[in-house]
């Protein structure tokens, strides 16, 4: 057990060495969400209302799960690129748990992400951001986004895994960006949504993780539909990360153990 | 006889490819086997199932006294895989690389650094230890990386083209460097394209084609395989060559073959040296000026011609 936890902090010793010598890939990720900050929250914040609050209230939890949104293209191609170049095999020819290789790429990315949310929370308190549900609460919404960011690696990191080419995924990497966005609640309310549409975007764990931090954090609310996850996003959020870790974990191991190179 | 690799019948397929046909090798403990074949023959294929890092279809293969599919931790535990591709973190330094692996490994903090050191110092990358390895040239990437397929003083060592894209001489540094590891009584099996390299390097050659060993025995086995000598003659002008090929079919043992140029040819002779002093007498009373006449021991060109059919490219 002991070893393991050796390995995981070498590796992940690994990861910020690679993060001091390439400060840019924190832009990667923080670059979209900031932006929205800017153009959503201060340029158009008083063009777009949103029912009982201010829309900057609103928008935050979005831009907070679009660092999480930004992580997995960014994990995803990072994978790619090391299955191409062999370190892949040489890690897995080492008698390393597997699991310490894992973990420490997605434990560091983590650290990635929290460094962008921090950065977009701080720029959206200077734009005139203030939660007040009082500290836990507050904590609380942090806490849920990086739980939503760290399951999200895991899925970037299957999708490294699977699709292998580090510009298909670059490609890729912009679709879930802005799918995410855009077919939830992120950033728009679901009001105006067509009806299908409405209902898949009110199923997206995005939407889920988003409400429940504007739950958590005082923000306005996306109006209720009455579906089990517009009236308990909470718990709904927390479900659906459960059920998408369960897939993804284990794939990824799998995907893992059996990479090929190509 | 000690074996330290030993596969049976490896076989796998790649959706409808066969990539391995049944591959069966044998390596003795200490000993280097060369595992020579030209691109697409299975020779990474047979080094990842060796390595633990692909499952067979089928069969059976003991690397370092354990199995590859039962106890592969135990195998990772006592091998070093260099693979085809430099696989070096370019992100870190040369030492950051080696320590990072040598904490992995368990050597501690502080001999993972000693390690790292002695290991940059051997492969003489000390200067450059503390670079970004993507700073590296390719001969510096290869040394780095076979260094770091060293860090645990594994007893059996993989090795996939390890000099292939090097130039002429970082190659022969590699060849210095590898055979300096070879004297430590490792036992190493080592893929190439290159027949001087398995020539130099191996103790053992098996030579593979389309996913099967086709052949196997030491260097000067294969050769005899062959055949006797070769008699080269060039001669001074194109207008006798065909006069010099007719002079000499009465002592070759198999008609000549011209050689690309129009100027040369070359004759298998019997064996002995009487045959040699006949043939120069056959030329002397043709009258042909000759401008070359050397003897030659078949390449392993000649080796792979001769197995496959096939010009190795
Ligand atoms: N991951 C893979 N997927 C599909 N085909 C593969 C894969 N790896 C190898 N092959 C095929 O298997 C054959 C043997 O490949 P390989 O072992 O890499 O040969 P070598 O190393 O001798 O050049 C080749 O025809 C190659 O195209
Ligand atoms: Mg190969």
């Amino acid at each position: 057990m002991n070893g393991v936890l050796v390995d995981t902090t070498a590796l992940i010793g690994r990861h910020l060495l690679h993060l001091r010598r390439t400060p840019t890939r924190i832009l990667g990720v923080t670059l979209t969400p900031l932006t929205m900050v800017l153009v959503l929250g201060y340029m158009l914040n008083k063009a777009i209302s949103v029912r009982g609050g201010d829309y900057l209230g609103y928008m935050m939890a979005g831009v907070g799960a679009q660092v999480a949104l930004a992580c997995v293209g960014s994990i995803a191609i990072g994978t790619a690129t090391s299955l191409r170049n062999g370190l892949v095999d040489r890690f897995r020819s080492l008698p390393t748990s597997r699991g310490a290789i894992l973990v420490a790429h997605t434990v560091s990315d983590l650290g990635l992400a929290a460094i962008g949310i921090c950065i977009a929370s701080i720029v959206g308190a200077l734009l005139g951001w203030r939660p007040d549900t009082g500290v836990l609460s507050i904590a609380a919404g942090f806490g849920l986004l990086l739980l939503f960011t760290y399951v999200m690696l895991w899925f970037g990191l299957l999708l490294g895994l699977s699709v292998r080419s580090p510009e298909a995924l670059g490609a890729l990497s912009g679709l879930v960006l802005v799918c995410g966005s855009f077919l939830s609640n992120a950033f728009v309310p679901l009001d105006g949504l067509p009806g299908w549409l409405r209902v898949v975007a009110e199923w997206n764990p995005i939407s889920a993780v988003s409400s429940a931090c504007r739950q958590l954090w005082g923000g306005p609310m996306s109006a209720s539909t009455g579906s089990v996850v517009s009236e308990h996003p909470l718990p709904a959020a927390l479900v659906m990360l459960a059920v998408i870790a369960a897939v993804t974990v284990p794939l990824s191991c799998r995907a893992y153990h059996a990479a090929e190179p190509r | 006889m000690n074996a330290a690799i030993e596969a049976e019948g490896l076989r796998k397929s790649y959706s409808d490819h066969h990539a391995l046909n049944g591959v069966n090798l044998s390596v003795a403990a200490g000993t280097v086997l060369g595992v020579l074949g030209p691109n697409g023959a299975g020779k990474t294929t047979t080094v990842r199932i060796l390595a633990t890092l692909a499952r067979p279809d089928s069969g059976r293969a003991v690397v370092a006294g354990h199995d590859v599919l039962r106890e592969p931790r135990e195998v990772r535990r006592r091998i070093g895989l260099a693979g085809q591709y430099a696989a070096v973190d370019e992100q870190l330094t040369g030492r950051e690389n080696l320590v990072l692996l040598g904490t992995l490994l368990r050597l501690g903090k502080q001999g993972a650094r000693d390690r790292a050191a002695e290991l940059l110092a051997r492969f003489e990358l000390t200067d450059a230890a503390d670079r970004l390895t993507r700073t590296y040239s390719g001969g510096m990437r290869r040394r780095l990386d076979l260094a770091a397929c060293l860090v645990s003083s594994p007893p059996v060592v993989f090795l996939d083209e390890p000099t292939t894209g090097l130039d002429p001489s970082s190659r022969a540094t590699l060849w210095r460097m590898i055979r300096d590891q070879v004297a430590s009584g490792v036992t190493v099996l080592l893929t190439t394209q290159y027949l001087e390299e398995a020539d130099v390097l191996a103790d053992r050659i098996a030579v593979v084609d389309h996913g099967v060993v086709i052949a196997e025995g030491t260097p000067d086995e294969l050769k005899r395989k062959v055949g006797a000598e070769w008699l080269e003659v060039t001669v001074a002008h194109g207008r006798d060559l065909s006069a010099a090929a007719s002079a000499l079919s009465c002592v070759a043992a198999m008609p000549p073959r011209e050689a690309a140029g129009g100027k040369s040819f070359s004759v298998r002779l019997p064996d002995g040296m009487g045959a040699v002093a006949t043939a120069a007498t056959a030329l002397e009373t043709a009258g042909i000026e000759i401008a070359g006449f050397a003897l030659r021991r078949p390449s392993l060109d000649d080796v792979f011609l001769h197995l496959t059919g096939q010009e190795h490219s």
